[in-house]
């Protein structure tokens, strides 16, 4: 029966091509924009860190100014000043904790006719790794004590290994970096979680650095820090001066395994700002936040402004798309009218019309998705193509979004079908036989 | 207008398929309208001008790695090295780039101490040939003299005691004219003050979604540091063939460092503004697709009602209805239902602008647009309906006579 009410489908569709098509168009192009911004903000409200990241706390202190927080709401700074940031190391309240900043440096391959090139860096201390669960290629990180004896030590990323060793063990070899020679102790594995958790303050989406080295290494200026550095309170002049500034430049977070370590954590960081309090520092001095990756990510709104109007306004597009399939196939079915009529006088009952009229419903609503299906895949190349790299790994359909797509289709269509398919079965059969 | 009454009759006998389209123009404008003054805004703010002379400039940096390196010394010869570079009109050191998305910004105040309020301003060190460089208009004052000019260690924290500034900088210092501030003294740092020597017309900060973009300052510096920028003004047509030579020529003479990102301020303002462009793009993409549904949409089920009506329409011609009055019977039922739709709409672009505007700072709908996108969808939606009343006019009066057609 199935088949047959296929075949009726696909001879009505044919009897009425415009129509048809222009269904299954409206279709595909609503499911292709709805699709195509709802992979784009699913994809950035991503969770990084799935396995842990209840467990993993970014530190935000309030040493701002007196006269006005940092954020108009109130929040506290979105990063640490060194004194504090160093301070919280040295405490090691945490199961583990990591003090971090962007940096930069120069690298001279080993190669004469290689030329010298700039690589984006992290300056971490050892526990990093272990927190995040950065997977190793080759090695692993360093340990606390190569922070604490400001060894020259690196990790570097898969692409970087591919370039300079052609992807051999390099561990145990040198680099030379920012003039100086690093021990490789480590080559990651390609890791790019998106978000960059770990650190968005200056782009949420952006690529994992190319080097890693001991934060602690800051302090020998050897190569430059990267990232925003913000200060309300003019510091004097010379380097550690600057250390002991309250600018703001330094992220920390913290690994706590339960619900009493992170409440403890809470303690503790409180207990400190009112000793700071006490120094005529940290004005605001109960204005300390814990937040686990997926809080911290939706206080900063890493999900861009544009991204959500669009996904609103696709959303909007569907509907009127689906409104436009409802007022088609009910003229359409309604012009079917002596047919309907003629089938009831033979014999079909009303569940036989009502099944017929739903699978021809669903066919379109099939074709219209698996249309949507490349519509949204064309979408996305075009926003890869308009809004660049960063958003490279924010416009792939993977296997969730392409049964999103096609449930929805099949769905929404089932929906648009379904008050015109009851109406068609109510046609009477005697009226119809006797305007013939 | 006799026709009105039959005709709503008529609506309401098939009040779901009106209501259909009604509520499908509604949504159309709601979007529509939205989405065209988000356009509208996107390209005011890409047409900002940005002070420069955007189609002769470009920059580059320097990044020094070699260790025991005299930085003041290499910095000057290379300079030297760009202005003397035929072709080349003015050339200087920069700490920051406009509408580059990074910078530095401090605070402005009119009286020095500690609580005063302080106005944000961008910061670019430049040297005597700076406003030549970046193509500023000078429209008062004076430029730095080469002996203003001073080296600042990456570290340092004083400033020095001539500024030049923007004239939105000394409107927002000076009650809002420009006028007043040549030869007055602004305070940064709480105390140090800083004399302001010349005004020039527009120069935009590092950010262009900040909101005081245009609030600028040159100073008299020249950073010594290991990471430094030349940004270099050239005659016109000769950008091009200079910046490969340029850059060739500065990293030759030099192994200890390396000369990367060289950018013009054309491709700058393009990467500055491309997610805005991205998005003019997608929305202008949306609206016309979306026209075009609901006009198909509309067309469709015109033609559906029309084939239903064939007998009527026959029967109306029979008795004496002209062609036109058959044409002006649909066209004048789309304008009912589009109407009720466009009301509809009107309410609803409302609607959702509120939620746009406490959402995401967008700004309130212009009532002038409303009005527009309103006639605009009346008359997509008379132009849609348009063929398939033409086709019911020309359905012939024996039609009536001859039984299903």
């Amino acid at each position: 029966m199935f088949s047959y009410y296929l075949k009726l489908a696909w001879l009505s569709s044919k009897k009425t091509w415009g129509m048809s098509l222009l269904m299954v168009l409206a279709i595909g192009l609503g499911i292709g924009a709805a699709m195509t911004t709802v992979t784009v903000n699913y994809l950035m409200s991503a969770n990084p860190i799935p396995e842990k990241s209840e467990q993993l706390y970014y530190v935000q202190l309030d040493s701002w100014e007196p006269t006005e927080p940092y954020f108009e709401n109130g929040d506290p700074p979105e990063q640490l000043t060194y004194r504090d940031a160093t301070a919280l190391m040295q405490a090691k309240k945490a199961t583990r904790q990591v003090i971090m900043s962007g940096m930069a440096a120069v690298i001279e391959p080993k190669n004469k006719d290689a030329l010298p090139f700039m690589v984006g860096g992290r300056a971490s201390s050892a526990d990093f790794f272990p927190m995040f669960n950065v997977p190793f290629l080759f090695g692993s990180g360093w340990d606390a004590q190569a922070d604490e004896k400001k060894e020259l030590v690196v990790v570097i990323n898969a692409e970087l290994n591919e370039r300079l060793f052609g992807g051999r063990d390099s561990t145990g070899e040198t680099l030379r970096l920012a003039g100086k020679d690093f021990k490789i102790s480590g080559v990651m594995a390609r890791w790019n979680p998106k978000p960059k958790f770990y650190d968005i303050t200056t782009g949420a989406f952006e690529d994992v650095e190319e080097v890693f080295v001991p934060f602690s290494l800051i302090t020998e200026q050897f190569f430059d820090r990267s990232g925003n550095t913000n200060c309300w309170k003019p510091s004097e002049s010379g380097f550690q001066a600057f250390l002991d500034s309250e600018c703001i430049w330094t992220q920390v977070w913290v690994e706590l395994p339960t619900a009493a370590d992170r409440d403890a954590y809470q303690g503790f960081i409180d207990a400190y700002a009112a000793e700071q309090h006490k120094f005529g520092r940290f004005a605001r001095q109960n204005n300390n936040k814990l937040s686990d990756v997926m809080t911290w990510l939706e206080q900063r709104q890493v999900v861009s402004d544009d991204a959500s109007m669009m996904m609103a306004m696709a959303l909007m597009f569907l509907a009127v798309c689906l409104l436009n399939t409802v007022g088609l196939l009910l003229a359409k079915f309604l012009g079917k009218a002596s047919e309907i009529g003629v089938r009831q006088a033979l014999g079909a009952s009303r569940k036989d019309l009502f099944i017929q009229h739903l699978v021809e419903s669903g066919v379109i609503g099939l074709a219209g998705g698996l249309l949507g299906l490349v519509f949204a895949w064309l979408g996305l190349s075009a926003i890869k193509a308009m809004y660049g790299d960063w958003i490279r790994d924010l416009a792939e359909l993977d296997m969730n979004m392409i049964l999103l797509a096609i449930a929805l289709a099949i769905v929404s269509s089932i929906l648009a079908g379904l008050y015109p398919t009851w109406r068609a079965c109510q046609i009477q059969p005697s009226q119809q036989l006797k305007a013939q | 207008m006799l026709e009105l009454g039959p005709m709503l009759r008529a609506l309401m006998r098939n009040k779901i398929g009106a209501l259909l389209i009604a509520l499908q123009i509604a949504l159309t404008l709601t979007i529509m309208v939205n989405a065209i003054f988000m356009m509208i805004e996107r390209s005011a703010q890409m047409a900002r001008p940005s002070g420069l002379d955007e189609t002769n400039t470009f920059y580059l940096t320097n990044t020094v790695f070699a260790p025991d390196y005299n930085l003041q010394a290499a910095l000057a010869q290379d300079l030297q090295r760009i202005r003397e570079t035929p072709g080349v009109v003015a050339a200087t050191q920069i700490n920051a780039i406009p509408l580059s998305g990074g910078g530095w910004s401090m605070s402005l105040q009119n009286k020095a101490g500690d609580d005063i309020d302080g106005t944000g301003v961008a910061v670019y060190m430049v040297d005597e040939q700076g406003v030549d460089a970046l193509g500023v208009e000078l429209i008062a004052g004076e430029n730095f003299a080469p002996s203003d000019i001073i080296w600042r260690d990456e570290a340092a924290t004083e400033w020095p005691d001539k500024i030049i500034i923007t004239k939105a900088m000394a409107e927002a210092m000076f009650d809002g004219d420009w006028n007043k501030a040549l030869g007055q003294t602004l305070y940064i740092n709480n105390h140090e003050p800083m004399r302001i020597v010349g005004i020039i017309k527009t120069l935009q900060a590092p950010w262009n979604g900040w909101d005081k973009v245009e609030n600028a300052m040159l100073v008299p510096q020249q950073l010594d540091g290991r990471n430094s920028r030349f940004f270099i003004r050239t005659e016109p047509g000769r950008r091009d063939a200079l910046m490969p030579q340029l850059e060739k020529a500065l990293a030759e003479s030099d192994k200890g460092r390396i000369i990367r990102s060289v950018k013009t301020m054309e491709q700058t303002r393009a990467d500055s503004y491309r997610e805005d462009q991205a998005t003019y793009r997608i929305l202008f993409t949306v609206i016309v697709v979306l026209t075009l549904i609901t006009g198909f949409g509309i067309v469709g089920l015109a033609m559906f009602s029309i084939n239903r009506r064939t007998r009527q329409i026959g029967t109306r011609r029979a008795l004496g209805a002209s062609q036109w009055q058959i044409m002006r019977y649909f066209m004048l039922e789309n304008l009912l239902i589009s109407t009720a739709g466009v009301v509809l709409g009107v309410a609803g672009a409302i609607g959702l602008n509120i939620w746009l505007v406490s959402s995401f700072a967008m700004k309130p709908l212009t009532p002038g647009l409303l009005i527009v996108g309103c006639f605009a969808l009346l008359a997509v939606g008379q132009l849609a309906v348009s063929y398939p009343a033409l086709i019911a006019a020309r359905i012939s009066p024996a039609t009536a006579t001859r039984g299903r057609a």
